[in-house]
């Protein structure tokens, strides 16, 4: 069964004097229980679409799909019941003036769950924080507990699908490793789906199984992790994007520009 | 050669519980050399940066035995004479191009301002000057950036901007404070290609602050690891790989690669003895 189908997506921002396609005619297919990366550089509309599949950007035309059932203008609150969607930062994505409780509870209330007092506790169980978190207001918790904290919001209405939207760039790298494993660890008890944006190519190949590579509103690409492994992949951008991530080659012509 | 010699520097913050020492007591020396300074937030890098340049604000304290360039000791200067080193000698770029660039003023009117410091010259002179830095960088179009304000720039333009406007007055030394981490890997590659080029033509020392190992190893020609305050371990950076301090060996587990795949990453434990044992010395 198919998790996401996106078919001539087109995502555009109207400005004073033109309009800005961020995305343009894309299709893309993602299997229920698969994890598919997206990435690119920044402005080449990775974001963009996750943001079009949440309904916070309205100015999109063609098809999506999200568990075979069609999207339309407006997202219902079972939308929101099966996608959740997890933030860049940690630091902006949490309400600042409430505990971890009411972030939690309100979502667990919005979403018509009985119980809340027992699923709080097992939600933070779930991404590795004890009971005692659960009173603590943002500013007490360090970044990798925020995105704990996040990560649990997330799950809170027991979705099928989570859109991660660079989960760990904020992070320290010895924090990004605890992110990702639990993400890992969660995805395989939950049979979740993930649709995964990063610029780290190490991360996404950690993470993915497949990836799509965009560059300027379009996909150039879509590979496996065992071609991006290889490092054979068949657009000289893609190419390109995976050498640079490498690191630093001294003495040698550097970057092609965009065409 | 050695241009920067640091002995024993502290930098302390009273708080309320008590000072808090954000860097303690380390010392190292910097060359005609690219010197990376690794470590995970709060660990000093940054602070140690700014300490040597003394942009430390109060009521933050700065201490060392001495921070000698080329053998004067920047401690023991008047704050007049630390204007005339600061900018000049030793520059500093900043992490984000939003924060370090006037709003309301022009790029160019920014460069020049800085360029007109230096001394009396005529502003066609100067004009030409800052058209000249911002071809240096590999900008394609500068008479249109020099007259664009920052927030007609993208991130890569605005940060190589800024690399321009510190190399107009030729320093010795550079201090780069994450200069890339707010870029695509591709305009990371680019910068970092600029700031060799320079090295390697000017014979100028660079400090490259960042938390990213595989970067500094593949960068940089000498690594000091901080934690906590103090320098851990001192590497060649290419042989970073072969480092041998928990601290280094466990960030670097941590980390996913490419070319090997892992079923799951290495979690980093800490050893609170880690933090109590001495600096080691970046001196060479």
């Amino acid at each position: 069964m198919s998790g996401i189908v996106i078919k001539n997506l087109n995502v555009w921002f109207d400005g004073a004097e033109e309009r800005v396609n961020a995305v343009k005619n894309t299709n893309l297919k993602i299997v229920q229980g698969e994890s598919f990366g997206l990435v690119g550089e920044s402005g080449s509309g990775k974001s963009t679409i996750l943001r079009a599949l949440t309904g916070l950007i309205p100015t999109w035309s063609g098809e999506m799909n999200v568990t075979g059932e069609r999207l339309g203008r407006h997202r219902t609150r079972q939308f929101y019941k099966k996608v959740q969607m997890v933030f860049q930062d940690p630091y902006a994505a949490l309400h600042p003036r409430h505990s971890v409780d009411q972030l939690l509870s309100e979502t667990l209330r919005l979403h018509g769950f009985s119980n809340v007092d027992r699923r709080i506790e097992k939600l933070l169980d779930n991404v590795g924080l004890g009971p005692t978190f659960r009173f603590r207001y943002p500013h007490q918790l360090s970044g990798g507990q925020r995105q704990r904290v996040a990560i649990a919001r997330a799950l809170a209405p027991e979705p099928e699908i989570l859109l991660l939207d660079e989960p760990t760039s904020a992070l320290d790298v010895s924090v990004q490793a605890e992110i990702l494993n639990l993400l890992d660890d969660l995805r395989r008890a939950h049979k979740l789906t993930y649709l995964m944006v990063s610029h780290d190519l190490a991360v996404v190949g950690h993470m993915c199984k497949r990836i799509a590579v965009m560059q300027m509103g379009e996909i150039v690409e879509i590979m496996t992790i065992e071609q991006m492994r290889d490092l054979n992949p068949q657009h000289p951008y893609s190419r390109h994007l995976l050498e640079s991530s490498l690191g630093y080659k001294r003495q040698k012509e550097q970057v092609p520009q965009k065409p | 050669m050695t241009w920067l010699e640091v002995d024993n520097l502290w930098v302390k913050f009273p708080t309320r519980n008590g000072i808090f020492e954000a860097v303690r007591g380390i010392s190292f020396s910097l060359g005609e050399e690219r010197l990376g300074i690794v470590g995970e937030s709060g660990a000093g890098k940054s602070m140690t940066g700014r300490a040597i340049l003394q942009l430390i604000r109060k009521p933050g304290q700065v201490s060392a035995n001495h921070i000698s360039l080329d053998g004067d000791d920047l401690l023991k200067m008047s704050k007049q004479e630390i204007r005339k080193i600061r900018g000049q000698r030793i520059s500093m770029v900043m992490q984000d191009p939003k924060f370090s660039l006037n709003p309301v003023m022009t790029v160019g009117e920014q460069m020049m301002e800085s360029y007109m410091l230096l001394g009396k010259k005529s502003r066609s002179e100067v004009r030409n000057k800052v058209v000249e830095a911002l071809e240096a960088v590999a900008i394609r179009d500068p008479s249109r950036v020099f007259n664009a304000y920052p927030h007609e720039l993208s991130g890569g333009m605005g940060q190589r901007v800024m690399i321009a406007m510190m190399l107009i007055p030729d320093p010795d030394i550079l201090i780069a404070d994450e200069p890339t981490s707010a870029l695509d890997v591709s305009v990371q590659m680019q910068v970092l290609g600029i700031l060799d080029k320079l090295v390697q033509e000017r014979g100028m020392g660079l400090i490259f602050i960042s938390h990213d190992l595989s970067l500094v190893s593949s960068f940089c020609d000498r690594v000091l690891i901080m934690y906590a305050g103090r320098i851990v371990e001192v590497c060649v950076a290419d042989k970073l790989h072969e480092a041998t301090h928990p601290y280094t060996r466990g960030l670097l587990k941590s980390l996913p690669r490419l070319d090997t795949p892992q079923e799951r990453l290495a979690v980093l434990t800490r050893d609170p003895e880690w933090a109590r044992a001495e600096s080691v010395s970046g001196v060479k």
